[in-house]
């Protein structure tokens, strides 16, 4: 393999599926490499992605102003109740509070916010250095809890105590928290997602198979999700787990405590949106949902199919390199790109886990790359080598593309439509085929100066 | 937001809503993106290097390139000491850039790295530089860490040779690619030898070639940078940014420098132009001038649109001075103008400001945020808003026109290649200012108002 551009330690994170097709591990869910240009975040980042959907309540950065700035609104997840979420509050911890501690600010912000709003429920994260000067953000919000009788649930999640996954886990833990008095309710016919943060809107799209198959959605983790619906979770028979890598613990603990069994499931593409709504009303176990999911599906992905028809007709040839966060996206994609024609030459996720990696192995031709937490450098050869007319990935890669003159779909927290379900195999081939049949491509190649 | 936020006041002293600025480590990114062959390294977990090479992405719509230390918790028991040394290493020998240049987070900073002796005791491959600003997240703003990684360049590399070398030096402080080349042309119109420091034109607004080059052909060069120590004098742009840098290169090598606010507005513009033509002892060259007059023309011209609207102006402190200038010379009432910057100087000169164009009523506030910004137009509105992307959630909730300009600005292209700062400058916003008051007029006056000529 080519290796210029490439870290000596950075080498067994970086796969090519053999022409015998035999499957090597790759080494992944590590930290990063000191020194690296890594596209991934950090823990604080992992806890707030996942929380920060939930719409009613108040998210609270307990650090400096940086942390609660760059996340600001950026994750586009819709709601149908309360924007309060898309505001930014933080106690911009100064000098003075590094040096005396910044539990007294925390506190004093808690009350600020009690009293002019008196909310359900407050998240606090503690970023990087609370846990350095010695702020005891349990206490605090313990204490507030105590006195306004509402949630107040500490998020602990300095960057640098692992990777994003364990910020997910922490996220995580603060709704297992929040269930916590709830826990015993009696079971009613109905499922929660897991795993989905409403981006695009796309819960709602889901929700509405749901309904056409009348399955009752009781409770969403995160998207669009509120206080009331989420301590309604435990009522559950049953989970359906999208985006494994930062739910599937939730769904193991919710399993544990709560007697609510899960599903991993993917509702990207056809094929997996198909598969997963077949099982969902199986696992659900009466005759009537499934028959009505099987009717569903079918006329779906055949109405769907047609609608796509005339840009796989355009896209057929094309080659596709993915760069996204998890696992479990990166699989939904090769397939969907499968569906469309067109094929997969370099796949790498951010916090893909082993079996991710096994699956995807599985699914690729010979030839492909492969990569764990990969950065700008390794990217840009692979592209190269590979020919890939068409990067998936997110917003530090989308200037990337562009400038190696390739197409470019954003498949993370900037997609401009709904990519889930079957209208978001749709609006996918549209999009696809809007980057990379764009006459733009040409200006780049013809040049005649 | 849009109904979140409460007419009625209280007043908050731990809470900060929907701040104006963001933490210094980006602003020292962005400083060190405008030398030639830079890799900016971020001294902390990786989230931070992740969330400001995103940010600056965002802004750019380029790719910035920039390593972490990726701290572990075992860094901040031990000190980062480990994790610099090899990410130093791993640094050199993979990406291969000329220097590099560090900032420190509130992590580093708070567990007491000292990054200055751990540079110290390193080896440097030959012809190779490491330099280091300090950039507690917790202590001003992206500006303070701009001007910090500013001072962290000269500390290290401004060197006096004793002769000079003929040159002035051009500080630009925190502002756009477009307004860096605007500065350079003027300074080329003038004649004048100039060295810009940083320069991140040919950097972050780096043609389309086909290929990604991590070091693009832009920014200001190492021995540029080492010969600010033997420029004649320096012209340090925006008084609240680029003071420090300036004051240092002084106090190093005895560099007289001029301090001026950013050129933005005829005045402002007239002082830059004027402290360069003292300095080149020359005239102001006919183009310049011809440019002078048409900005003063379009202002003429489109007058009565504008004459007497007021605004709430936010943003960058420097960046806003230069915008509240502008407005007052358009005949405009900068009634709200803000930064989330902390430090008084800036009301301090928004005051004077007021002051000098006669201006009653306007307020002026540092350490703000966009919350209390909101409530103040809650409670007697403006015409327009001037500044950045997280404005455009006022603009929605009272339905009040926007116009972007500063940083960041997250939800519109172009922004980047067009400049704020010069004659060039106010005739962009003066019809992006004259542009939107209309657009406004012509959407919401009566059928028989609605007119073809105005």
């Amino acid at each position: 393999m080519q290796t210029t551009g490439i870290l000596e330690e950075r080498k067994s994170s970086i796969l090519l599926k053999n022409r015998k097709g035999s499957r090597a591990p790759i080494t992944c869910d590590r930290a990063s490499v000191a020194g690296a240009v890594s596209q991934r975040a950090c823990v604080y980042c992992g806890a707030r992605v996942v929380l920060n959907p939930i719409t009613d309540a108040f998210h609270i950065v307990h650090g400096p102003i940086g942390c609660a700035s760059y996340t600001w609104d950026i994750r586009g997840s819709l709601t149908s109740g309360s924007t309060l979420f898309r505001n930014s509050f933080s106690t911009d911890l100064r000098e003075k509070d590094i040096v005396f501690g910044g539990a007294e600010k925390l506190k004093a912000a808690i009350d600020e916010i009690m009293e002019k709003y008196a909310p359900k429920l407050i998240f606090v994260y503690a970023t990087c250095i609370v846990g350095v000067i010695g702020d005891d953000v349990e206490a605090v919000c313990r204490q507030a809890e105590k006195t306004y009788h509402n949630r107040v649930i500490p998020v602990k999640a300095p960057g640098f105590s692992g990777t994003k996954s364990q910020g997910y886990k922490l996220a995580c833990n603060a709704i297992l928290q929040l269930l916590a008095p709830h826990e015993n309710q009696p079971k009613q016919n109905g499922i929660n997602i897991l795993g989905d943060f409403n981006l695009a809107g796309e819960i709602w799209i889901i929700q509405n198979y749901f309904r056409e198959i009348g399955v009752p959605v009781i409770s969403t983790m995160t998207g669009d999700a509120n206080y009331e619906t989420l301590i309604r979770a435990p009522s559950a028979r049953l989970n359906l787990v999208q985006c494994a890598g930062s739910s599937l613990y939730l769904a193991q603990r919710m399993e544990e405590k709560m007697e609510i069994p899960f599903l991993k499931v993917s509702f990207f593409g056809i094929e997996d949106t198909t598969n997963s709504l077949l099982q969902a009303a199986k696992a659900l176990g009466d005759k009537e949902t499934t028959a009505r999911a099987e009717a569903f599906t079918k006329e779906q992905s055949a109405k769907v199919r047609a609608a796509i028809a005339p840009y796989c007709e355009k896209l057929r040839g094309k080659r596709a390199a993915i760069y996204v966060g998890g696992g479990f996206k990166a699989i939904s994609l090769i397939r969907q790109f499968r569906e469309m024609g067109v094929e997969t030459v370099v796949v790498g996720t951010q916090t893909g886990k082993p079996e991710d990696y096994e699956t995807i192995q599985s699914l690729v031709n010979p030839g492909t790359v492969i990569l764990d937490d990969t950065n700008p450098a390794e990217l840009e050869a692979f592209i190269r080598k590979t020919h890939a007319d068409l990067l998936v990935g997110g917003v530090k890669e989308r200037p990337l593309a562009y400038k190696l003159g390739i197409a470019f779909c954003d498949h993370n927290h900037e997609r401009k439509h709904a990519l889930a379900g079957y209208e978001g195999v749709v609006n996918f081939a549209q999009e696809i085929n809007l980057s990379v049949n764009s006459p733009v491509w040409q200006a780049v190649s013809s040049r005649t100066i | 937001m849009l109904n979140m936020t409460p007419k009625e006041m209280n007043e908050r002293t731990a809470l900060r809503i929907n701040p104006c600025k963001v933490c210094q480590p980006v602003g020292a990114m962005y400083c060190a993106l405008g030398v030639h062959g830079c890799m900016p390294h971020s001294h902390g977990s990786q989230g931070c290097c992740s969330y400001h090479r995103t940010y600056l992405s965002r802004h750019f719509k380029e790719p910035a390139i920039a390593s972490s230390s990726s701290f572990t918790e075992g860094a901040c028991v031990f000190g980062g000491n480990s994790n610099l040394k090899t990410a130093v290493k791993n640094i050199f020998d993979i990406y291969d850039p000329d220097i590099i240049a560090v900032h420190t987070t509130c992590l580093s900073e708070t567990i007491g790295d000292d990054v200055k002796s751990y540079l110290q005791e390193m080896e440097i491959p030959e012809g190779k530089f490491i330099v280091h600003a300090n950039t507690p997240s917790y202590v001003g703003s992206h500006v303070t860490g701009f001007s910090n990684m500013m001072s962290g360049f000269i500390s290290y590399l401004a060197h006096s040779t004793g002769k000079s070398n003929g040159k002035a030096a051009i500080f630009p402080g925190f502002v756009n690619p477009g307004d860096m080349r605007e500065l350079k042309r003027i300074a080329g119109l003038m004649r004048a030898d100039c060295i810009l420091f940083p320069d991140t034109s040919g950097v972050m607004d780096s043609p389309m070639t086909g290929s990604y080059e991590m070091y693009p052909r832009g920014g200001t060069k190492i021995e540029e940078i080492a010969a600010l120590g033997d420029c004649d004098r320096v012209f340090a742009l925006g008084e609240l940014t680029s003071a420090q840098p300036a004051a240092d290169l002084e106090r190093k090598c005895k560099v007289p420098h001029t301090l001026l606010p950013y050129p933005m507005g005829i005045g402002a513009t007239d002082s830059f132009v004027m402290a360069l033509s003292r300095h080149i002892r020359g005239e102001v060259p006919y183009a310049l001038e011809e440019e002078r007059g048409q900005a003063i023309d379009l202002m003429m011209d489109a007058h009565p649109y504008y004459y007497g609207k007021s605004a709430a102006i936010y943003g960058d402190p420097d960046t806003v001075l230069g915008l509240t200038s502008l407005t007052l010379e358009m005949g405009m009432i900068p009634k709200y103008v803000i930064t989330g910057t902390p430090g008084e100087a800036f009301v301090t000169k928004a005051n004077a400001l007021f002051t000098q164009f006669g201006t009653e009523g306007c307020t002026a506030k540092a350490a703000a945020d966009l919350f209390e910004l909101h409530q103040w137009i809650k409670n007697d509105p403006v015409d327009l808003l001037i500044g950045g992307s997280h404005g455009k959630y006022i603009a929605r909730a009272e339905d009040i026109p926007i116009v972007r300009a500063g940083f960041p600005i997250l939800d519109r292209y172009g922004h980047i290649y067009q400049p704020l700062v010069g004659y060039r400058g106010v005739m962009r916003l003066v019809e992006k200012i004259a542009n939107a008051m209309m657009d406004r007029r012509d959407r919401d006056c009566a059928d028989e108002d609605f007119e073809m000529v105005m």
